[in-house]
């Protein structure tokens, strides 16, 4: 019940400052003048987003809107920067000190890189799901239990219906539900990639970030997630990053085009891959290049 | 193109037969150790061993005083150093990566790991035993786990530096703070491989003699009081051994006998939960 608070206070915390925000960051949108469109419905709104790992400086001033209840593609060749951009929304590069992100990543009208956001918090909110299927050694349903027990206290009764409800939602259902009790990683991998995935929904984020999820999985589970993927659109605020251009242009209504560390382009997912603005991301895309 | 390939193949040949050579040579030496061991420790080996006290010279007897002191203060020692060694651990490979403190912490337990077992005998003389005026199972207990903490604090660093980070990434992600992430996750992943480390050191401090030659000492007598001098396996074999009287010396094989079966059968349990682990990660 108190985490409850904690998390309803923070929110209404957040929305409090908003409106004082509210002004500011036009203000800041307008100063800088980029040339994306700004919108209302945007969820994640990045200014001026610059990431470095010691020295080397791995984004260089990346502005873009990350619209709510859209999945949004990052692509690029490796090293591109696109799945640093990802863990700087979850600020997961914190676990390394020699990481350091500077600029402005607004949600809710707070800036997420302010040291006074509450990081578990944040957390919570931005779900995340990695390449590599990374079960909890414990049972299955601890597995999903085990983020929902951070900051939510239910019955057992309750915490019963929000696995099934996740484990529903992440189509394993019925796969596990006669095996709830053993250990997750008796699981294959797909089906480990759609635990996690169950594991993250469970928490009921606002957010999900998706790292190359289907890069391990062969093209049945890949085919089963990116499903889901469509399917959690209609609930939450979904960032994809992958290899595979054809999966951005399956499953993704706006991409974005990385190379170096800079956001070469970002629009709808249609224009991208038919009409590109900028040649490099023709090239990549049409595999003259990368 | 033949010719390098038959060299190679004599250049194989040859070191097998060689490493097969040391390895025979190494166990010739471990089976004789175990076959005089046993066939002097057999003897021994009685109802009686198990329920008598330490004899006077000349006289028969058991080992049952020394068995449950040795007992005690390696139970005691276990109890004092596990929990120690593992927080400590902990805090090197979980939190500590960065920091001068870990590093220089690392490098102390290493040396302490490494440290001859005498040196903490006589440590604990001189700080715990001195002081107090006499010997006592407390200071061979404290002494034992000076030589837990160590190996405890090696093993739990290095079975939690087995877990990958993207475990720690992925618990993190859920908005679980640190403390969160080692104590239901990392810990419980390399549960395992800890509790290994932790037979091990039980293993090592069974058969310590030096320091409890000058910590807890010995007793002749039937005592479970912490605060007296304490029989223990280690010393009286060593007593009993050096001695001229022949049921003293058959106790002490059987003594021997004993803590080498019992450290055998701890190695071989942490073996077998060491490859559970192993399979795991």
């Amino acid at each position: 019940m108190k985490n409850q608070q904690i998390l309803f206070y923070s929110k209404l915390f957040g929305s409090h400052e908003y409106s004082q925000l509210k002004e500011q960051v036009s203000e800041f949108k307008a100063a800088m003048n980029t040339n994306q469109r700004k919108r209302a419905d945007a969820k994640v709104i990045i200014n001026n987003l610059n990431f470095y790992y010691g020295r080397h400086h791995a984004l260089k001033s990346v502005n873009m809107n990350i619209l709510e209840k859209k999945i949004t593609a990052f692509i690029g060749p490796s090293g591109c920067g696109k799945s640093t951009l990802l863990r700087t929304l979850n600020r997961m590069y914190q676990l390394y000190p020699s990481q350091v992100a500077q600029g402005e990543i607004m949600m809710d009208g707070a800036n997420i890189l302010d040291k006074k956001q509450d990081i578990n918090i944040l957390r919570a909110k931005m779900g995340m799901v990695f390449q590599k299927p990374t079960p909890f050694p414990m049972s299955i349903f601890d597995n999903v239990a085990f983020g929902v027990k951070l900051y939510e206290s239910l019955n057992r009764c309750e915490l019963m219906e929000r696995v099934e409800w996740a484990l529903q939602k992440a189509a394993l259902w019925e796969e596990v539900k006669d095996k709830l009790n053993q250990s997750g990683m008796s699981l294959s991998g797909g089906q480990q990639q759609r635990l996690c995935i169950a594991r993250t929904i469970a928490v009921r984020p606002e957010v999900v970030l998706l790292d190359e999820p289907t890069s391990a999985l062969d093209p049945i589970s890949t085919a089963h997630i990116e499903e889901l993927i469509f399917q959690l659109k209609q609930d939450y605020t979904i960032v994809i990053v992958t290899h595979n251009m054809q999966q951005a242009a399956r499953v993704s209504d706006f991409t974005a085009y990385m190379y170096l560390g800079k956001l070469v382009e970002f629009g709808e997912t249609n224009t991208i891959f038919t009409r590109p603005k900028e040649k490099a991301t023709e090239d990549y895309i049409t595999g003259k290049f990368g | 193109m033949i010719p390098i390939y038959t060299r190679r193949r004599m250049i194989n040949a040859m070191h097998l037969t060689f490493s097969i050579l040391a390895m025979i040579f190494g166990l010739f030496w471990l089976f004789w150790i175990l076959f005089i061991l046993i066939s002097k420790g057999l003897d021994g080996i009685s109802v009686a061993l198990f329920t008598e006290m330490t004899p006077a010279p000349g006289n028969t007897g058991g080992l049952l005083n020394a068995i449950i002191g040795s007992l005690m203060m390696v139970i005691l020692a276990t109890l004092i150093g596990t929990p120690v060694g593992i927080l400590a651990g902990t805090y090197l490979a979980e939190f500590g990566q960065h920091g001068w403190l870990a590093s220089a912490t690392r490098f102390i337990n290493d040396i302490l790991l490494s440290a001859p077992s005498i040196v903490i005998g006589l440590f604990v003389y001189t700080v715990y035993v001195a002081r107090v005026g006499h010997f006592s199972g407390w200071a061979g207990a404290l002494a034992l786990s000076m030589i837990v903490i160590p190996v405890v604090v090696r093993t739990t660093e290095d079975m939690l530096r087995l877990i990958p980070d993207s475990l720690r990434e992925a618990a993190a992600a859920l908005g679980a703070p640190p403390w969160k992430v080692v104590t239901l996750v990392t810990w419980r992943a390399s549960e395992v491989g800890i509790l290994t480390g932790v037979l091990l050191a039980i293993a090592r401090i069974s058969g310590e003699t030096a320091p409890l030659l000058f910590t807890a000492l010995n007793n002749q007598f039937w005592t479970i009081d912490m605060n007296q001098p304490m029989a223990n396996l280690p010393v009286v074999i060593f007593q009993f051994a050096m001695s001229p009287y022949e049921s003293w010396q058959e106790l002490a094989w059987a003594g021997a006998l004993l803590i080498t079966l019992s450290v055998l059968g701890l190695n071989i349990i942490a073996r077998f939960f060491l490859r559970k682990q192993t399979l795991l990660a």
